[in-house]
């Protein structure tokens, strides 16, 4: 599935500076992307969110990211000026929220929407570009498509939204999608069904995805490969259909200590953590 | 212990629980599942009396419940929300929160009970003084328990208590759960959307939509799989991962 | 305590900012230092403390400092230009303006002190009760509430003022009449917002009662936006006072109250400007010190700031 390279990130860092002193929220991060599917997996503050926006540039204004590669294609990720990005973010590589509330503007249709995240990067006439977004909303399996194109972010539910929030970031075909905690927010079954849309666009597309979740189990049924980040590190990188085979004493806890439908009540076992770990 | 018949529930015009029928034997735990909306947490919140339209019975402790919840009622009955960042008070320290209740109660020993109970759910002392934004997520969650616990109660009502919590930390925290009603022979009402947390947690199980029981299982049966109701083998079969032909044969239940 | 005066400095520090605080006492010290630093980062909030600390140390000091009686009259040293001997001049019956600036600063700060004590919790109580019960006790006290929001502050002060009868205590009373209602709807507002959290929920639950529901878990949750809200109008009560002391409807005369100052120096304005504009600029640097102060409070202390 790695035929070629789309992104290569070398040693990726992002530190942010607070009031407490500095924080190294992403250490030593490495991994090549071909078309695939990569997950990213690890508990909070274990700096999965922040290697994703990383990649797109989007870390607060208080943190620094420093690499010795961030390749995408011909682009260095490393030293782009807002105009370079402005061409990079939306149109190649896009990015989907944990929570669609806050990444739709309530006061704009979500037609409207849609048809400005289109017609930023391709220079098209109104007509033209509603019909997109008709096309693109029925791609997300939304079964009323002009109903909800005429609709307010607050009119529709979650797992709609989310749909939303897909359509809007596929409209432009970007070649990587970056999909952060997608839908964590959902009911179990609604998020399965979003995940098999994104999984059917991100085929037909032939794109790339990095989907970065805290559920391991999730991960794995749905990706290609999954990289294990623990306080910033990698520590641990397994093709998903071979997890029941990770090394790493961290993996290994992570899956352990899933409850599972056995009728067994007796005691989780419990991570033990070891300070090792956080060395990389 | 608990028993709940025909209870029914409204929001304004909203009809949220039709016909909810449980029962649960003192020192048992039993858990609600059931995806938003289901009205699994409106049955925790009507009978702790924070919901007031309602009809039915609800038996605690052999005592019917009336509308209005008198302060001996939350003496037996102690309820544990969802978000630990929500419901501890940001401007009170644990010590604060812990020792509140107390104090309403008339109890007395105020701080002895108050490191009992922190020493109960596996906090240490240096803990006491400390604001909930000096605590984890965890942590805050074992501070919930803790001020549920303190009233020493023989209900607890647990509300997804460990769905806002990295893995590693709900194990802990379903561990202390369990240890603690194996110790203090507390009875349990557990509400989840993971049907493996309630499985690991409760003996009997309903599953519930749209205000309504749909299936009741034993955490046996729900261990074979063998569930009758289409909602809930639907349900069943998401909490599998990831499938794309599982997928195909959803069906909204709207 | 004892830990306290046997450290040094740095170990006072390490105290406060500790993350594991062994008391009470010094989680509430941790976080009063914590908003402290956060507000000396500000460097306008500190230069309005420097103007209010310097106003109480006036009021203090007004004796001391003060170079000549502020209400002896010498007729032969009528409207004299400011000099080294009368830094701001004198007014028409000879006073020294310095002086009754300084002995001034007191009925200020003492219009202010006395509206803040007594119209802040009077909202604060009538607006969490309000927002806390909903219903028609939200009704009845937020009508009360619009009421008196529906006049101009000053012509409500004015008119009370006239039914009570000139004079300073009569002043603050009627000013503190009309300040009240914005506090209160300040406080329904937050009352409103944090009244369905989990967590009055859960105090609910641990059987406190109404009356501890409001006091003990509402009140804190809405002081500091009431705080921040008296301290940016302290500049208008003072205006206000100064106001009805221009219109002889507050302090009387010879008492040195700046706004009766500008009033009584307002004839020879074109000719003697000192007279009226020094304890004018005396009021504009005050209601700015409160103004910047507030500004700083509201960062430090917005329940919505996190922490």
């Amino acid at each position: 599935m790695t035929s070629e390279t789309l992104l290569s990130v070398k040693n990726l860092a992002v530190s942010f500076t607070t009031s407490k002193g500095p924080v190294n929220a992403v250490r030593g991060v490495s991994f090549d992307l071909g078309r695939e599917r990569l997950g990213i997996v690890g508990e909070s503050g274990s700096g999965k969110s922040q290697t994703g926006r990383a990649i797109l540039g989007l870390t607060a204004a208080n943190g620094s990211i420093t690499a010795d590669k961030m390749q995408f294609h011909d682009v260095d990720l490393r030293h782009l000026s807002p105009k370079q990005w402005r061409k990079v973010r939306g149109a190649r590589i896009s990015m989907i929220m944990q929570d669609p509330k806050y990444s739709l503007n309530p006061v704009m249709t979500i037609g409207d929407q849609i048809i400005e995240a289109y017609r930023e990067h391709h220079k098209v006439g109104t007509k033209e570009a509603t019909h997109r977004a008709i096309e693109m909303l029925e791609a997300v399996k939304i079964r009323d498509p002009q109903r909800v194109f005429k609709s307010y972010p607050h009119e529709v539910s979650g797992g709609m939204g989310q749909r939303v929030m897909i359509a809007m970031m596929l409209i432009p075909d970007p070649e990587l999608l970056i999909a952060d905690e997608p839908t964590s927010a959902l009911d179990v079954t609604v998020q399965l069904q979003v995940m098999a849309i994104l999984d059917d666009l991100v085929r037909e597309r032939g794109m790339a995805l990095i989907f970065i979740s805290h559920d391991l189990h999730l991960v794995s049924s749905f990706c290609d490969r999954v990289l294990v980040m623990y306080q910033g590190h990698v520590v641990e990188e397994i093709r998903a259909s071979e997890l029941d085979q990770a090394k790493h004493p961290y993996t290994q806890g992570l899956l352990n200590c899933l409850p599972k439908m056995d009728g067994n009540h007796d005691d989780l076992p419990v991570l033990q953590r070891q300070a090792s770990w956080a060395e990389g | 212990m608990i028993e709940i018949k025909n209870l029914n529930a409204w929001f304004g015009e909203n009809h949220v629980l039709k016909d909810v029928s449980l029962k649960v034997p003192a020192n048992g735990s039993f858990g609600l599942v059931g995806e938003s909306g289901s009205g699994k947490s409106t049955v925790l919140r009507t009978m702790t009396g924070l919901v007031e339209d309602w009809e039915g019975n609800i038996v605690v402790g052999g005592q019917e419940l009336g509308h209005k919840r008198n302060k001996d009622f939350y003496r037996q009955v102690q309820m544990v929300f969802q978000d630990p960042f929500g419901s501890l008070h940001p401007r009170h320290t644990i010590d604060r929160i812990l020792s509140e209740p107390v104090a309403v109660h008339k109890l007395g020993n105020s701080d002895a009970r108050v490191i009992k109970v922190l020493e109960q759910v596996g906090l240490d002392n240096s803990f006491r003084f400390r604001y909930p934004h000096q605590l984890s997520g965890g942590q805050r969650q074992r501070v919930s328990i803790a001020r549920a616990l303190i009233l020493e109660p023989r209900v607890l009502l647990l509300d997804e208590p460990t769905s806002a919590l990295d893995v590693s930390i709900q194990a802990e925290v379903l561990n202390l759960l369990s240890a603690l009603r194996r110790d203090l022979g507390l009875t349990y009402i557990m509400v989840s959307h993971d049907l493996a947390v309630v499985a690991h947690v409760c003996d009997d199980i309903a599953i519930m939509n749209h205000g309504r029981i749909v299936e009741r299982a034993t955490a046996s049966q729900l261990a074979q799989g063998s569930l009758e109701h289409p909602y809930s083998q639907q349900l069943y079969k998401a909490a599998g991962g990831y499938d794309r032909a599982v997928i195909d044969s959803f069906v909204d239940w709207d | 305590m004892q830990t306290v005066t046997n450290q040094n400095s740095g170990g006072l520090r390490q105290w406060l900012t500790s993350n594991t605080p062994q008391s009470r006492f010094q989680a509430r010290c941790g976080r009063t230092w914590l908003a402290w630093t956060k507000l000396t980062e500000n460097r306008l909030a500190m230069i309005g403390l420097g103007i209010v600390v310097a106003l109480i140390l006036i009021t203090i000091l007004a004796p001391v400092i003060s170079p000549y009686n502020p209400i002896a009259a010498d007729l032969t040293k009528r409207i004299l230009p400011p000099s080294a001997a009368h830094w701001f001049g004198t007014d028409q019956l000879g006073r020294d303006i310095l002086s009754r600036l300084i002995y001034g600063a007191q009925y200020t700060l003492m219009v202010v002190g006395l509206v803040a004590i007594t119209a802040a919790p009077v909202g604060l109580l009538i607006g969490t009760i309000a927002g806390y019960f909903g219903g028609w006790v939200d009704a009845v006290l937020m009508r009360i509430t619009d009421i008196f929001l529906a006049f101009p502050k000053l012509i409500l002060a004015l008119a009370f003022v006239s039914a009570l009868g000139p004079g300073l205590e009569n002043a603050v009373f009627a000013i503190a009449l009309t300040a009240w209602p914005p506090y209160a709807r300040i406080a329904r507002a937050e009352t409103i917002t944090v009244r369905r959290s989990d967590y009055i929920d859960a105090a609910r639950l641990q059987g406190v009662s109404s009356r501890g529901l409001i006091l003990g878990h509402i009140m804190p949750m809405c002081i500091s936006s009431v705080v921040v809200r008296v301290t940016l109008d302290m500049a208008g009560m003072i205006l206000i006072a100064a106001g009805l002391g221009f219109l002889g409807l507050g302090a009387q005369p010879p008492m040195p109250e700046w706004g009766a100052m500008v009033s009584e120096g307002r004839q020879f304005l074109l000719q003697q400007w000192w007279v009226s504009t020094v304890p004018g600029l005396a009021i504009f640097v005050v209601s700015l010190g409160f103004n910047l102060l507030g500004d700083g409070l509201r960062d430090v202390l917005d329940p919505r700031g996190g922490d």
